[in-house]
């Protein structure tokens, strides 16, 4: 199974220019919100194959990636 | 002060940039080739592991599958080695305006104004190394040394993910005893000229007087010497510097071999077509036309022409394309691989001496046609509107040469061709 998988994000473009994403739609239709940011950078995804803006995000008690890469989100699988 | 200059190349880009995006294939020997059927079915890059088995970059992929039948092969992704290349110029202008791209994958930079740059600038090395390899999930080897030809030498030395100083004290260690054609610019044929002289290592070419050099190389003879000795006082270019277009050029090797002169016309055609539209966007006019071409053998020829003035029109580089082709060569041997070039360029309405022979009238005319023609491709599409030529081989006439086009920085001779 694909380790990459592209996601529908919900985004809000802030006053500064800056793109936070709000919740994020995964393939199977469940809706994730995001409760926290907790740092942006540029990163690649050696697990899923990638490269882009890399978002650390927490959903509940839960850390994960999620990145933007040419305009589209992916994030990575977890088995 | 001596400078301190960076060398950084992504290693086997792109097999480096594939494999990033496809995670099963790491560790596996994997080959990025050319279509097959449009033979371009070459080598372009490979990874550690494919190198391991023996197979190198340009050879062709029947001749790679029997030293190493596992061997995976991909087609290019272009537009994403483009991505990558940009991306890495992007970390390296952190440091630096002075980043001179040598090819999508390499690129020198000048970081002696950093204040970061202590010593020989490993510590600068260092830290690119890492951040490529976290940003964008690839790796480089980088040379350092305080002139850029040590330094190009230095990021060949340790692959892949490395960083190899070489400074005033180590150069003789580690410069010199590479063989002499690791250096840039030693092709075949100067490797052969050299041996001649006995000449094998760097080392070896450094030692050797200056004169000899040149009554067997000529000038090259004294660039080599400078080279060797780490004497080279090339600039890095400034950023944006290098990409100040110096020719324009359009190649291609075709679905078949070219047998006749009709054959070559109906690609010289295209070829012409894109390279006056590629110098009329950028409001040139080129004062030189050229042609290289391969034969069925591979041999490779070249063959230049200065125009009486210069010209932004398709019919005129077809005119003294196809004149070079013809006193040049006669179809003994089939053709392979076409290329159309133009240089010697200058701003489209620098003012010239009309001709009282030719019919001014008429290349106005001519002029004219052409950017409505641009006009109607930019619109609707590149076979939108075509020369009738080009319908005379169904084969040969079905190449998008501006819509292929992938187009690699000038050389690093530059200096030394002026």
């Amino acid at each position: 199974m694909n380790t990459k998988v592209y996601v529908g994000v919900n985004a809000m473009f802030e006053a500064d220019g800056r793109l936070l994403p709000r919740s994020i739609l995964w393939e199977d239709g469940r809706i994730f919100e995001i409760d926290k940011i907790l740092d942006v950078r540029r990163a690649a995804s050696l697990k899923a194959g990638g490269s882009g803006i890399r978002y650390t995000v927490r959903i509940g008690r839960h850390e994960t990636f999620l990145y933007l890469e040419e305009g589209r989100w992916f994030a990575e699988r977890r088995f | 002060m001596d400078r301190i200059i960076l060398h950084s190349d992504i290693n086997s880009c792109f097999a480096n940039v594939e494999c990033l995006y496809r995670p099963e294939l790491r560790g596996k020997p994997v080959s990025v080739c050319g279509s097959i059927e449009e033979r371009h079915g070459i080598v372009l890059a490979s990874t550690i592991e494919a190198k391991r088995c023996g197979v190198k970059t340009g050879e062709a992929i029947w001749q790679t599958k029997q030293k190493c039948p596992d061997l995976i092969t991909l087609t290019p992704n272009y537009d994403r080695y483009v991505r990558f290349s940009k991306l890495s110029r992007e970390i390296y202008s952190d440091y630096t305006d002075r980043v001179e791209p040598f090819g999508l994958d390499e690129a020198f930079l000048d970081v002696t104004g950093n204040p970061k740059a202590f010593g020989d600038g490993s510590a600068i090395a260092e830290e690119i190394r890492q951040r490529i390899k976290f940003e964008l999930g690839v790796t480089v080897s980088i040379g350092t040394s305080y002139n850029k030809i040590f330094a190009k030498l230095g990021s060949d030395m340790k692959k892949p993910d490395a960083v190899t100083a070489i400074t005033r004290d180590n150069y003789r260690e580690k410069v010199w005893p590479l063989p002499v054609g690791d250096l840039l610019y030693v092709g075949r044929a100067t490797r052969h000229k050299l041996s001649e002289l006995g000449i094998t290592t760097i080392g070896e070419l450094a030692t050797t007087k200056e004169d000899v050099l040149r009554k067997q190389l000529g000038q090259m003879g004294t660039v080599l010497y400078s080279f060797a000795n780490g004497y080279d006082r090339t600039p890095v270019a400034l950023h944006g510097e290098s990409s100040i277009i110096k020719s324009i050029s359009n190649g291609t090797t075709p679905p078949r071999d070219m047998v006749d002169m009709q054959d070559a016309r109906i690609i010289l055609m295209m070829l012409s077509e894109s390279v006056a539209e590629r110098l009329r966007e950028h409001g040139f006019a080129a004062g030189v036309v050229y042609i290289n071409y391969r034969d069925t053998s591979l041999n490779y020829f070249q063959k230049q022409l200065k125009l009486d003035r210069p010209t932004s029109v398709s019919t005129e580089i077809l005119e003294t394309s196809t004149e070079l082709l013809r006193q040049s060569w006669c179809f003994s041997v089939p053709l392979r691989s076409i290329t159309v070039g133009v240089s010697d360029l200058c701003p489209e309405n620098t003012p010239s001496q009309i001709s009282i022979f030719a019919d001014e009238h008429r290349r106005i005319k001519r002029e004219k046609l052409e950017i409505a023609i641009d006009d109607i491709r930019r619109r609707f599409g590149h076979y939108s509107i075509m020369r009738t030529i080009t319908h005379l081989d169904d084969t040969l006439g079905k190449i998008d040469a501006r819509g292929e086009h992938v187009s690699y920085p000038v050389g690093f001779f530059k200096e030394y061709s002026r």
